[in-house]
Protein backbone atom coordinates (compact mmCIF):
# COMPACT_ATOMS: atom_id res chain seq x y z
CA UNK A 1 0.00 0.00 0.00
CA UNK A 2 1.23 3.50 -0.86
CA UNK A 3 0.03 6.86 0.34
CA UNK A 4 0.17 9.89 -1.94
CA UNK A 5 -0.39 13.25 -0.27
CA UNK A 6 -1.39 16.22 -2.38
CA UNK A 7 -1.05 19.68 -0.88
CA UNK A 8 -3.70 21.91 -2.41
CA UNK A 9 -7.09 21.36 -4.03
CA UNK A 10 -6.92 23.92 -6.80
CA UNK A 11 -6.81 23.11 -10.51
CA UNK A 12 -3.45 21.25 -10.36
CA UNK A 13 -3.97 19.49 -7.02
CA UNK A 14 -7.56 18.47 -7.62
CA UNK A 15 -6.76 17.19 -11.13
CA UNK A 16 -3.82 15.17 -9.77
CA UNK A 17 -5.92 13.73 -6.91
CA UNK A 18 -8.81 12.81 -9.21
CA UNK A 19 -6.66 10.94 -11.74
CA UNK A 20 -4.53 9.36 -9.05
CA UNK A 21 -7.62 7.93 -7.37
CA UNK A 22 -8.82 6.62 -10.73
CA UNK A 23 -5.49 4.99 -11.59
CA UNK A 24 -4.33 3.63 -8.22
CA UNK A 25 -5.67 0.48 -6.60
CA UNK A 26 -8.11 0.56 -3.69
CA UNK A 27 -5.25 -0.48 -1.38
CA UNK A 28 -3.40 2.76 -2.11
CA UNK A 29 -4.40 5.95 -0.37
CA UNK A 30 -4.80 9.40 -1.90
CA UNK A 31 -4.96 12.24 0.63
CA UNK A 32 -5.62 15.90 -0.17
CA UNK A 33 -4.65 18.68 2.24
CA UNK A 34 -6.33 22.02 1.61
CA UNK A 35 -7.02 24.89 4.02
CA UNK A 36 -10.24 25.62 2.14
CA UNK A 37 -13.43 23.62 2.58
CA UNK A 38 -14.56 24.57 -0.93
CA UNK A 39 -13.28 23.95 -4.44
CA UNK A 40 -13.23 27.23 -6.37
CA UNK A 41 -13.30 27.37 -10.16
CA UNK A 42 -11.18 30.52 -10.15
CA UNK A 43 -11.52 31.53 -13.85
CA UNK A 44 -15.21 32.35 -13.24
CA UNK A 45 -14.47 34.59 -10.24
CA UNK A 46 -14.43 37.57 -12.59
CA UNK A 47 -18.16 37.04 -13.13
CA UNK A 48 -18.69 36.96 -9.38
CA UNK A 49 -16.72 40.20 -9.22
CA UNK A 50 -19.15 42.01 -11.53
CA UNK A 51 -22.21 40.53 -9.83
CA UNK A 52 -23.28 38.11 -12.57
CA UNK A 53 -22.60 35.01 -10.46
CA UNK A 54 -22.58 34.25 -6.76
CA UNK A 55 -19.81 32.40 -4.89
CA UNK A 56 -22.12 29.34 -4.85
CA UNK A 57 -21.99 29.28 -8.67
CA UNK A 58 -18.21 28.85 -8.71
CA UNK A 59 -17.61 26.62 -5.67
CA UNK A 60 -18.66 23.31 -4.15
CA UNK A 61 -17.73 21.53 -0.90
CA UNK A 62 -14.76 19.20 -1.18
CA UNK A 63 -15.37 16.88 1.80
CA UNK A 64 -18.50 15.06 0.56
CA UNK A 65 -17.04 14.69 -2.95
CA UNK A 66 -13.79 13.23 -1.67
CA UNK A 67 -15.66 10.94 0.73
CA UNK A 68 -17.73 9.54 -2.15
CA UNK A 69 -14.60 8.93 -4.21
CA UNK A 70 -12.44 7.44 -1.42
CA UNK A 71 -10.04 10.36 -1.29
CA UNK A 72 -8.93 11.30 2.23
CA UNK A 73 -9.51 14.99 2.85
CA UNK A 74 -7.68 16.98 5.49
CA UNK A 75 -8.91 20.54 5.81
CA UNK A 76 -5.61 21.95 6.92
CA UNK A 77 -2.62 23.97 5.80
CA UNK A 78 0.79 22.42 5.33
CA UNK A 79 3.55 23.90 7.47
CA UNK A 80 6.65 21.71 7.28
CA UNK A 81 8.05 19.05 5.00
CA UNK A 82 10.22 16.34 6.55
CA UNK A 83 11.35 14.41 3.45
CA UNK A 84 13.86 12.32 5.46
CA UNK A 85 11.51 11.60 8.36
CA UNK A 86 12.98 11.59 11.87
CA UNK A 87 16.04 10.02 13.42
CA UNK A 88 15.16 6.35 13.82
CA UNK A 89 12.10 6.64 11.58
CA UNK A 90 12.97 7.59 8.01
CA UNK A 91 9.37 7.67 6.75
CA UNK A 92 8.78 11.11 5.20
CA UNK A 93 5.96 13.20 6.58
CA UNK A 94 4.38 16.63 6.33
CA UNK A 95 3.22 18.65 9.32
CA UNK A 96 -0.25 20.07 8.79
CA UNK A 97 -2.36 22.44 10.86
CA UNK A 98 -6.12 22.05 10.89
CA UNK A 99 -8.31 24.89 9.60
CA UNK A 100 -11.56 23.12 10.49
CA UNK A 101 -13.64 25.18 12.92
CA UNK A 102 -13.91 22.21 15.34
CA UNK A 103 -10.16 21.51 15.45
CA UNK A 104 -8.62 24.82 14.45
CA UNK A 105 -4.85 24.91 15.01
CA UNK A 106 -4.41 21.20 15.78
CA UNK A 107 -1.20 19.78 14.29
CA UNK A 108 -0.82 16.38 12.67
CA UNK A 109 2.11 14.55 11.09
CA UNK A 110 0.92 13.04 7.81
CA UNK A 111 3.19 10.36 6.38
CA UNK A 112 3.59 9.97 2.65
CA UNK A 113 5.28 7.78 0.06
CA UNK A 114 4.89 10.46 -2.60
CA UNK A 115 3.93 14.10 -2.18
CA UNK A 116 2.74 16.67 -4.69
CA UNK A 117 3.05 20.31 -3.73
CA UNK A 118 0.14 22.01 -5.51
CA UNK A 119 -0.57 24.68 -2.92
CA UNK A 120 -0.91 27.45 -5.47
CA UNK A 121 0.34 30.88 -4.47
CA UNK A 122 0.28 33.04 -1.42
CA UNK A 123 -1.59 36.19 -2.45
CA UNK A 124 1.14 38.59 -1.44
CA UNK A 125 -0.91 41.75 -0.86
CA UNK A 126 1.69 42.76 1.74
CA UNK A 127 4.22 43.50 -1.02
CA UNK A 128 2.47 46.83 -1.69
CA UNK A 129 1.36 48.88 1.32
CA UNK A 130 -2.41 49.37 1.28
CA UNK A 131 -3.04 46.80 -1.46
CA UNK A 132 -5.92 44.35 -1.16
CA UNK A 133 -9.29 43.88 0.51
CA UNK A 134 -7.77 44.49 3.94
CA UNK A 135 -6.27 47.68 2.58
CA UNK A 136 -7.79 50.06 0.07
CA UNK A 137 -8.25 48.05 -3.13
CA UNK A 138 -10.31 45.06 -4.21
CA UNK A 139 -9.50 41.65 -5.68
CA UNK A 140 -11.12 38.75 -7.53
CA UNK A 141 -8.51 36.15 -6.53
CA UNK A 142 -10.93 34.20 -4.30
CA UNK A 143 -14.70 33.87 -4.42
CA UNK A 144 -15.07 35.86 -1.21
CA UNK A 145 -12.85 38.66 -2.53
CA UNK A 146 -14.89 38.68 -5.74
CA UNK A 147 -18.20 38.82 -3.86
CA UNK A 148 -16.98 41.81 -1.86
CA UNK A 149 -15.83 43.46 -5.10
CA UNK A 150 -19.32 42.97 -6.59
CA UNK A 151 -20.92 44.44 -3.49
CA UNK A 152 -18.73 47.56 -3.72
CA UNK A 153 -19.42 47.80 -7.45
CA UNK A 154 -23.18 47.68 -6.82
CA UNK A 155 -22.92 50.47 -4.26
CA UNK A 156 -20.97 52.64 -6.70
CA UNK A 157 -23.33 51.94 -9.61
CA UNK A 158 -26.19 52.96 -7.32
CA UNK A 159 -24.49 56.31 -6.78
CA UNK A 160 -23.76 56.63 -10.48
CA UNK A 161 -27.43 56.12 -11.34
CA UNK A 162 -28.07 59.17 -9.19
CA UNK A 163 -25.69 61.18 -11.38
CA UNK A 164 -22.22 60.79 -9.85
CA UNK A 165 -19.18 60.19 -12.04
CA UNK A 166 -16.72 57.49 -11.01
CA UNK A 167 -13.13 56.53 -11.79
CA UNK A 168 -12.26 52.85 -12.02
CA UNK A 169 -8.73 51.46 -11.84
CA UNK A 170 -8.08 47.82 -12.78
CA UNK A 171 -4.83 45.93 -13.21
CA UNK A 172 -1.78 44.80 -11.28
CA UNK A 173 -0.91 46.05 -7.81
CA UNK A 174 2.85 45.48 -8.03
CA UNK A 175 5.55 45.43 -10.69
CA UNK A 176 6.20 41.70 -10.23
CA UNK A 177 2.60 40.53 -10.67
CA UNK A 178 1.43 37.71 -12.90
CA UNK A 179 -2.13 36.86 -14.04
CA UNK A 180 -2.55 40.04 -16.10
CA UNK A 181 -5.06 38.02 -18.15
CA UNK A 182 -7.47 37.80 -15.20
CA UNK A 183 -7.31 41.54 -14.62
CA UNK A 184 -7.80 42.07 -18.37
CA UNK A 185 -10.96 39.96 -18.25
CA UNK A 186 -12.19 41.90 -15.27
CA UNK A 187 -11.72 45.32 -16.87
CA UNK A 188 -13.55 44.41 -20.09
CA UNK A 189 -16.35 42.71 -18.14
CA UNK A 190 -16.60 45.74 -15.89
CA UNK A 191 -16.92 48.00 -18.93
CA UNK A 192 -19.59 45.72 -20.40
CA UNK A 193 -21.53 45.64 -17.11
CA UNK A 194 -21.45 49.41 -16.69
CA UNK A 195 -22.81 49.72 -20.22
CA UNK A 196 -25.50 47.14 -19.49
CA UNK A 197 -26.51 48.98 -16.33
CA UNK A 198 -26.77 52.28 -18.23
CA UNK A 199 -24.01 54.20 -16.41
CA UNK A 200 -21.09 53.81 -18.81
CA UNK A 201 -21.16 57.49 -19.74
CA UNK A 202 -20.41 58.38 -16.11
CA UNK A 203 -17.41 56.06 -15.80
CA UNK A 204 -13.73 56.67 -16.51
CA UNK A 205 -12.13 53.25 -16.77
CA UNK A 206 -8.36 52.87 -16.54
CA UNK A 207 -6.07 49.90 -16.90
CA UNK A 208 -2.74 49.94 -15.06
CA UNK A 209 -0.25 47.11 -15.40
CA UNK A 210 3.36 46.05 -15.17
CA UNK A 211 3.36 44.96 -18.82
CA UNK A 212 5.89 46.63 -21.11
CA UNK A 213 3.19 46.74 -23.76
CA UNK A 214 -0.50 45.95 -23.61
CA UNK A 215 -1.18 42.30 -24.41
CA UNK A 216 2.05 41.06 -22.86
CA UNK A 217 0.15 38.91 -20.30
CA UNK A 218 3.45 37.83 -18.71
CA UNK A 219 4.27 35.80 -21.83
CA UNK A 220 6.17 38.47 -23.71
CA UNK A 221 3.02 38.95 -25.79
CA UNK A 222 2.27 36.85 -28.82
CA UNK A 223 2.02 37.31 -32.57
CA UNK A 224 -1.11 36.67 -34.59
CA UNK A 225 -1.78 36.37 -38.30
CA UNK A 226 -4.57 38.81 -39.12
CA UNK A 227 -5.69 40.57 -42.28
CA UNK A 228 -2.49 39.78 -44.18
CA UNK A 229 -0.22 40.91 -41.35
CA UNK A 230 1.58 39.29 -38.47
CA UNK A 231 0.60 41.60 -35.64
CA UNK A 232 1.68 41.65 -31.99
CA UNK A 233 -0.94 41.18 -29.28
CA UNK A 234 -0.32 44.81 -28.32
CA UNK A 235 -2.35 45.82 -31.39
CA UNK A 236 -5.13 43.34 -30.57
CA UNK A 237 -5.40 44.61 -26.98
CA UNK A 238 -5.04 48.32 -27.77
CA UNK A 239 -7.81 47.95 -30.31
CA UNK A 240 -10.08 46.31 -27.75
CA UNK A 241 -9.40 49.02 -25.18
CA UNK A 242 -9.73 51.86 -27.68
CA UNK A 243 -13.04 50.48 -28.95
CA UNK A 244 -14.39 50.35 -25.39
CA UNK A 245 -12.96 53.67 -24.27
CA UNK A 246 -10.62 52.17 -21.67
CA UNK A 247 -7.48 54.23 -20.98
CA UNK A 248 -4.25 52.45 -20.18
CA UNK A 249 -1.07 52.91 -18.17
CA UNK A 250 1.66 50.33 -18.75
CA UNK A 251 5.20 49.72 -17.45
CA UNK A 252 3.94 50.62 -13.97
CA UNK A 253 4.76 49.44 -10.47
CA UNK A 254 2.23 50.38 -7.79
CA UNK A 255 4.18 51.54 -4.74
CA UNK A 256 1.32 52.24 -2.36
CA UNK A 257 -2.45 52.35 -2.22
CA UNK A 258 -4.15 54.89 0.02
CA UNK A 259 -7.89 55.41 0.36
CA UNK A 260 -9.02 56.41 -3.16
CA UNK A 261 -5.43 56.98 -4.35
CA UNK A 262 -2.82 54.75 -5.99
CA UNK A 263 0.83 55.82 -6.06
CA UNK A 264 2.82 54.31 -8.90
CA UNK A 265 6.17 54.53 -10.60
CA UNK A 266 6.80 53.91 -14.29
CA UNK A 267 9.77 52.47 -16.13
CA UNK A 268 10.97 55.94 -17.16
CA UNK A 269 11.26 56.92 -13.48
CA UNK A 270 8.14 59.09 -13.27
CA UNK A 271 6.23 58.91 -10.00
CA UNK A 272 2.55 59.54 -10.32
CA UNK A 273 -0.74 59.24 -8.50
CA UNK A 274 -4.15 58.06 -9.63
CA UNK A 275 -7.36 59.05 -7.83
CA UNK A 276 -10.03 56.34 -7.95
CA UNK A 277 -13.45 55.51 -6.64
CA UNK A 278 -13.01 51.78 -7.27
CA UNK A 279 -9.76 49.85 -7.69
CA UNK A 280 -9.40 46.15 -8.47
CA UNK A 281 -5.68 45.44 -8.40
CA UNK A 282 -4.24 41.93 -8.36
CA UNK A 283 -1.44 41.08 -5.91
CA UNK A 284 1.92 39.50 -6.76
CA UNK A 285 2.28 35.83 -5.91
CA UNK A 286 4.84 34.03 -3.79
CA UNK A 287 5.13 30.51 -2.43
CA UNK A 288 2.97 29.71 0.60
CA UNK A 289 5.98 29.62 2.93
CA UNK A 290 6.45 25.88 3.45
CA UNK A 291 9.62 24.97 5.33
CA UNK A 292 11.65 21.79 4.91
CA UNK A 293 13.75 19.97 7.52
CA UNK A 294 16.18 17.07 7.44
CA UNK A 295 16.21 14.06 9.76
CA UNK A 296 18.09 15.95 12.47
CA UNK A 297 15.67 18.86 12.26
CA UNK A 298 18.04 21.20 10.41
CA UNK A 299 16.39 23.66 8.04
CA UNK A 300 16.84 22.54 4.41
CA UNK A 301 14.25 24.88 2.92
CA UNK A 302 16.77 26.30 0.44
CA UNK A 303 17.43 22.78 -0.93
CA UNK A 304 13.77 22.29 -1.73
CA UNK A 305 12.47 25.78 -2.44
CA UNK A 306 13.59 28.88 -4.31
CA UNK A 307 13.91 32.12 -2.28
CA UNK A 308 10.45 33.19 -3.54
CA UNK A 309 8.93 30.14 -1.84
CA UNK A 310 8.12 28.18 -4.99
CA UNK A 311 9.36 24.58 -5.13
CA UNK A 312 12.39 23.64 -7.20
CA UNK A 313 11.63 21.17 -9.96
CA UNK A 314 13.77 19.52 -12.64
CA UNK A 315 14.55 22.90 -14.18
CA UNK A 316 17.85 24.68 -14.78
CA UNK A 317 17.90 27.51 -12.24
CA UNK A 318 21.43 28.71 -13.06
CA UNK A 319 21.23 32.53 -13.11
CA UNK A 320 21.82 33.91 -16.60
CA UNK A 321 21.03 37.10 -18.52
CA UNK A 322 17.48 37.05 -19.89
CA UNK A 323 18.67 36.67 -23.48
CA UNK A 324 20.58 33.48 -22.64
CA UNK A 325 17.64 31.51 -21.28
CA UNK A 326 16.53 28.47 -23.21
CA UNK A 327 13.20 26.62 -23.37
CA UNK A 328 15.16 23.54 -22.28
CA UNK A 329 15.57 25.18 -18.87
CA UNK A 330 11.90 24.59 -18.09
CA UNK A 331 10.91 21.59 -15.97
CA UNK A 332 9.54 18.49 -17.69
CA UNK A 333 8.62 16.03 -14.93
CA UNK A 334 8.30 18.43 -11.93
CA UNK A 335 10.24 16.02 -9.74
CA UNK A 336 12.22 17.67 -6.96
CA UNK A 337 15.98 17.46 -7.63
CA UNK A 338 16.48 16.95 -3.88
CA UNK A 339 13.95 14.16 -3.18
CA UNK A 340 12.63 11.82 -5.90
CA UNK A 341 9.28 11.25 -4.16
CA UNK A 342 8.54 14.98 -4.06
CA UNK A 343 6.81 16.74 -6.96
CA UNK A 344 5.24 20.14 -7.59
CA UNK A 345 2.43 21.18 -9.92
CA UNK A 346 0.67 24.34 -11.01
CA UNK A 347 1.70 27.70 -9.60
CA UNK A 348 3.65 25.99 -6.78
CA UNK A 349 6.59 25.01 -9.00
CA UNK A 350 9.38 27.53 -9.41
CA UNK A 351 9.73 28.75 -13.00
CA UNK A 352 13.41 28.98 -14.03
CA UNK A 353 13.03 32.41 -15.59
CA UNK A 354 10.61 35.03 -16.76
CA UNK A 355 9.00 34.70 -20.19
CA UNK A 356 8.43 38.44 -20.43
CA UNK A 357 11.65 40.44 -20.23
CA UNK A 358 12.15 41.76 -16.68
CA UNK A 359 13.04 45.44 -16.33
CA UNK A 360 13.64 47.92 -13.52
CA UNK A 361 12.78 51.54 -12.91
CA UNK A 362 15.67 53.93 -12.18
CA UNK A 363 14.87 53.46 -8.48
CA UNK A 364 15.15 49.69 -8.83
CA UNK A 365 11.45 48.80 -8.70
CA UNK A 366 10.53 45.76 -10.78
CA UNK A 367 8.62 46.05 -14.03
CA UNK A 368 8.74 42.32 -14.42
CA UNK A 369 5.60 40.34 -15.21
CA UNK A 370 5.97 36.82 -13.80
CA UNK A 371 5.18 33.82 -16.02
CA UNK A 372 1.57 32.64 -15.94
CA UNK A 373 1.04 28.95 -15.12
CA UNK A 374 -2.63 28.75 -14.24
CA UNK A 375 -5.59 26.97 -15.81
CA UNK A 376 -4.79 24.63 -18.66
CA UNK A 377 -1.04 24.23 -17.96
CA UNK A 378 -1.77 23.63 -14.25
CA UNK A 379 -4.22 20.84 -15.01
CA UNK A 380 -1.96 19.28 -17.66
CA UNK A 381 1.00 19.31 -15.26
CA UNK A 382 -1.15 17.87 -12.43
CA UNK A 383 -2.26 14.98 -14.63
CA UNK A 384 1.26 14.23 -15.92
CA UNK A 385 2.68 14.22 -12.39
CA UNK A 386 -0.14 11.91 -11.23
CA UNK A 387 0.62 9.47 -14.06
CA UNK A 388 4.35 9.47 -13.27
CA UNK A 389 3.72 8.76 -9.59
CA UNK A 390 1.28 5.96 -10.37
CA UNK A 391 3.92 4.41 -12.64
CA UNK A 392 6.63 4.85 -10.00
CA UNK A 393 4.40 3.14 -7.42
CA UNK A 394 4.11 0.36 -10.00
CA UNK A 395 7.89 0.04 -10.18
CA UNK A 396 9.11 2.66 -12.68
CA UNK A 397 12.45 4.03 -11.45
CA UNK A 398 11.92 7.55 -12.77
CA UNK A 399 8.99 9.77 -13.79
CA UNK A 400 7.38 8.49 -16.97
CA UNK A 401 5.41 11.54 -18.10
CA UNK A 402 6.44 15.05 -19.09
CA UNK A 403 4.54 18.32 -19.39
CA UNK A 404 7.01 21.06 -20.25
CA UNK A 405 5.50 24.49 -20.78
CA UNK A 406 8.06 24.87 -23.57
CA UNK A 407 6.37 22.02 -25.46
CA UNK A 408 2.79 22.67 -24.46
CA UNK A 409 0.26 25.03 -25.94
CA UNK A 410 -2.43 26.84 -24.02
CA UNK A 411 -5.91 28.01 -24.87
CA UNK A 412 -7.35 30.98 -23.06
CA UNK A 413 -10.84 32.33 -23.46
CA UNK A 414 -10.95 35.81 -21.94
CA UNK A 415 -14.48 37.00 -21.36
CA UNK A 416 -15.28 40.41 -22.77
CA UNK A 417 -18.86 40.63 -21.54
CA UNK A 418 -21.29 37.97 -20.42
CA UNK A 419 -24.51 37.83 -22.40
CA UNK A 420 -25.78 34.92 -24.46
CA UNK A 421 -26.47 37.12 -27.53
CA UNK A 422 -24.47 40.34 -27.12
CA UNK A 423 -21.51 39.10 -25.06
CA UNK A 424 -18.06 38.48 -26.49
CA UNK A 425 -14.81 36.83 -25.49
CA UNK A 426 -11.30 36.82 -26.86
CA UNK A 427 -10.35 33.25 -27.76
CA UNK A 428 -6.59 32.97 -27.75
CA UNK A 429 -4.26 30.04 -28.24
CA UNK A 430 -0.48 29.98 -28.07
CA UNK A 431 1.96 27.26 -28.98
CA UNK A 432 4.21 26.78 -27.14
CA UNK A 433 3.63 28.79 -23.95
CA UNK A 434 7.35 29.37 -23.43
CA UNK A 435 8.72 30.79 -26.69
CA UNK A 436 11.22 28.55 -28.48
CA UNK A 437 13.37 30.70 -30.76
CA UNK A 438 15.48 27.71 -31.79
CA UNK A 439 12.46 25.99 -33.28
CA UNK A 440 10.49 29.09 -34.32
CA UNK A 441 13.26 31.66 -34.95
CA UNK A 442 11.10 34.58 -35.99
CA UNK A 443 8.46 34.85 -33.26
CA UNK A 444 9.34 32.03 -30.85
CA UNK A 445 5.97 30.41 -31.42
CA UNK A 446 4.20 28.53 -34.18
CA UNK A 447 1.95 31.05 -35.96
CA UNK A 448 -0.27 28.16 -37.07
CA UNK A 449 -1.00 27.26 -33.45
CA UNK A 450 -1.27 30.83 -32.20
CA UNK A 451 -4.40 32.79 -32.91
CA UNK A 452 -6.78 35.28 -31.34
CA UNK A 453 -10.32 36.25 -32.18
CA UNK A 454 -13.05 38.28 -30.49
CA UNK A 455 -16.67 37.30 -30.78
CA UNK A 456 -19.84 35.83 -29.33
CA UNK A 457 -18.58 32.31 -30.10
CA UNK A 458 -15.85 32.93 -27.52
CA UNK A 459 -18.47 33.73 -24.90
CA UNK A 460 -20.32 30.53 -25.69
CA UNK A 461 -17.06 28.61 -25.32
CA UNK A 462 -16.33 30.39 -22.04
CA UNK A 463 -19.77 29.37 -20.70
CA UNK A 464 -19.26 25.83 -21.97
CA UNK A 465 -15.88 25.66 -20.21
CA UNK A 466 -17.38 27.00 -16.98
CA UNK A 467 -19.99 24.24 -16.87
CA UNK A 468 -17.76 21.49 -18.31
CA UNK A 469 -14.90 22.11 -15.88
CA UNK A 470 -17.20 22.33 -12.85
CA UNK A 471 -18.81 19.07 -14.03
CA UNK A 472 -15.38 17.52 -14.39
CA UNK A 473 -14.19 18.82 -11.01
CA UNK A 474 -17.26 17.28 -9.36
CA UNK A 475 -16.18 13.93 -10.83
CA UNK A 476 -19.54 13.30 -12.45
CA UNK A 477 -19.95 10.40 -14.90
CA UNK A 478 -17.42 10.57 -17.74
CA UNK A 479 -15.46 13.42 -16.07
CA UNK A 480 -12.13 11.95 -17.16
CA UNK A 481 -13.11 12.24 -20.84
CA UNK A 482 -13.21 16.05 -20.65
CA UNK A 483 -9.79 17.32 -21.72
CA UNK A 484 -7.70 19.54 -19.47
CA UNK B 1 -5.11 61.33 1.09
CA UNK B 2 -4.41 64.79 -0.23
CA UNK B 3 -2.05 64.10 -3.15
CA UNK B 4 -3.52 65.30 -6.44
CA UNK B 5 -4.06 62.99 -9.36
CA UNK B 6 -1.04 63.36 -11.63
CA UNK B 7 -1.86 60.80 -14.32
CA UNK B 8 -1.83 62.48 -17.71
CA UNK B 9 -4.79 61.81 -20.00
CA UNK B 10 -3.65 61.10 -23.54
CA UNK B 11 -5.73 60.40 -26.61
CA UNK B 12 -4.59 56.79 -26.90
CA UNK B 13 -7.58 55.88 -29.04
CA UNK B 14 -6.23 58.04 -31.88
CA UNK B 15 -3.24 55.70 -32.28
CA UNK B 16 -4.98 52.36 -31.97
CA UNK B 17 -6.78 50.38 -34.68
CA UNK B 18 -10.52 50.18 -34.11
CA UNK B 19 -12.91 47.73 -35.74
CA UNK B 20 -15.20 48.77 -38.56
CA UNK B 21 -18.97 48.55 -38.18
CA UNK B 22 -18.97 45.32 -40.21
CA UNK B 23 -16.34 43.70 -37.99
CA UNK B 24 -18.31 44.65 -34.88
CA UNK B 25 -21.55 43.35 -36.38
CA UNK B 26 -19.96 40.02 -37.29
CA UNK B 27 -18.74 39.58 -33.71
CA UNK B 28 -22.31 39.05 -32.53
CA UNK B 29 -23.94 37.87 -35.79
CA UNK B 30 -25.23 34.47 -34.71
CA UNK B 31 -24.93 32.46 -37.99
CA UNK B 32 -21.31 33.62 -38.44
CA UNK B 33 -20.54 32.99 -34.78
CA UNK B 34 -21.89 29.44 -35.01
CA UNK B 35 -19.29 28.82 -37.71
CA UNK B 36 -16.58 30.46 -35.60
CA UNK B 37 -17.67 28.39 -32.58
CA UNK B 38 -16.92 25.22 -34.54
CA UNK B 39 -13.65 26.58 -35.97
CA UNK B 40 -12.30 27.82 -32.61
CA UNK B 41 -13.19 24.55 -30.88
CA UNK B 42 -11.42 22.57 -33.60
CA UNK B 43 -8.33 24.77 -33.31
CA UNK B 44 -8.28 24.30 -29.55
CA UNK B 45 -8.65 20.53 -29.86
CA UNK B 46 -5.80 20.51 -32.36
CA UNK B 47 -3.68 22.41 -29.86
CA UNK B 48 -4.49 19.84 -27.16
CA UNK B 49 -3.61 17.02 -29.52
CA UNK B 50 -0.27 18.63 -30.37
CA UNK B 51 0.56 19.09 -26.69
CA UNK B 52 0.05 15.40 -26.09
CA UNK B 53 2.15 14.32 -29.07
CA UNK B 54 5.26 16.49 -28.75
Amino acid sequence: MSRVVILGAGVAGHTAASFMRRWLTARDEVAVVSPNALYNWIPSNIWVGVGLMTPADVTFPLAPLYERHRIVFKQARALELHPEGRVGDPAPFVVIESTRPDSQGAHEDLRYDFLINATGPKLNFGATPGLGPEGHSLSVCTETHAAETARRLNELVERMTRGERARFLVGTGHGACTCEGAAFEYVVNLEFELRRRGVRDRADIWWLSNEYELGDFGMGGLHLQQGGFVTPSKIFTESLFAERGIHWITRAHVRQVDPHMAHYETLDGAERTFAFDFAMLLPPFSGVGLKAFDQQGADITTRVFQPNGFMKADADYTPRPFADWSPKDWPRTYQSPAFPNLFSAGIAFAPPHAISQPRQTPKGSPIAPAPPRTGMPSATIGKAVARSIVDMIGGAPTPTHEASMAKMGAACVASGGADMWTGTAASITVFPIVPDFERYPEYGRDLGGTFGEIGLAGHWIKMLLHHAFLYKAQLKPGWHLIPE
Amino acid sequence: MTAPDTTPVEDQRAYAPVPTALTKRLRTFVPWQLVRFAVINLRMLRLLWRGHHQ
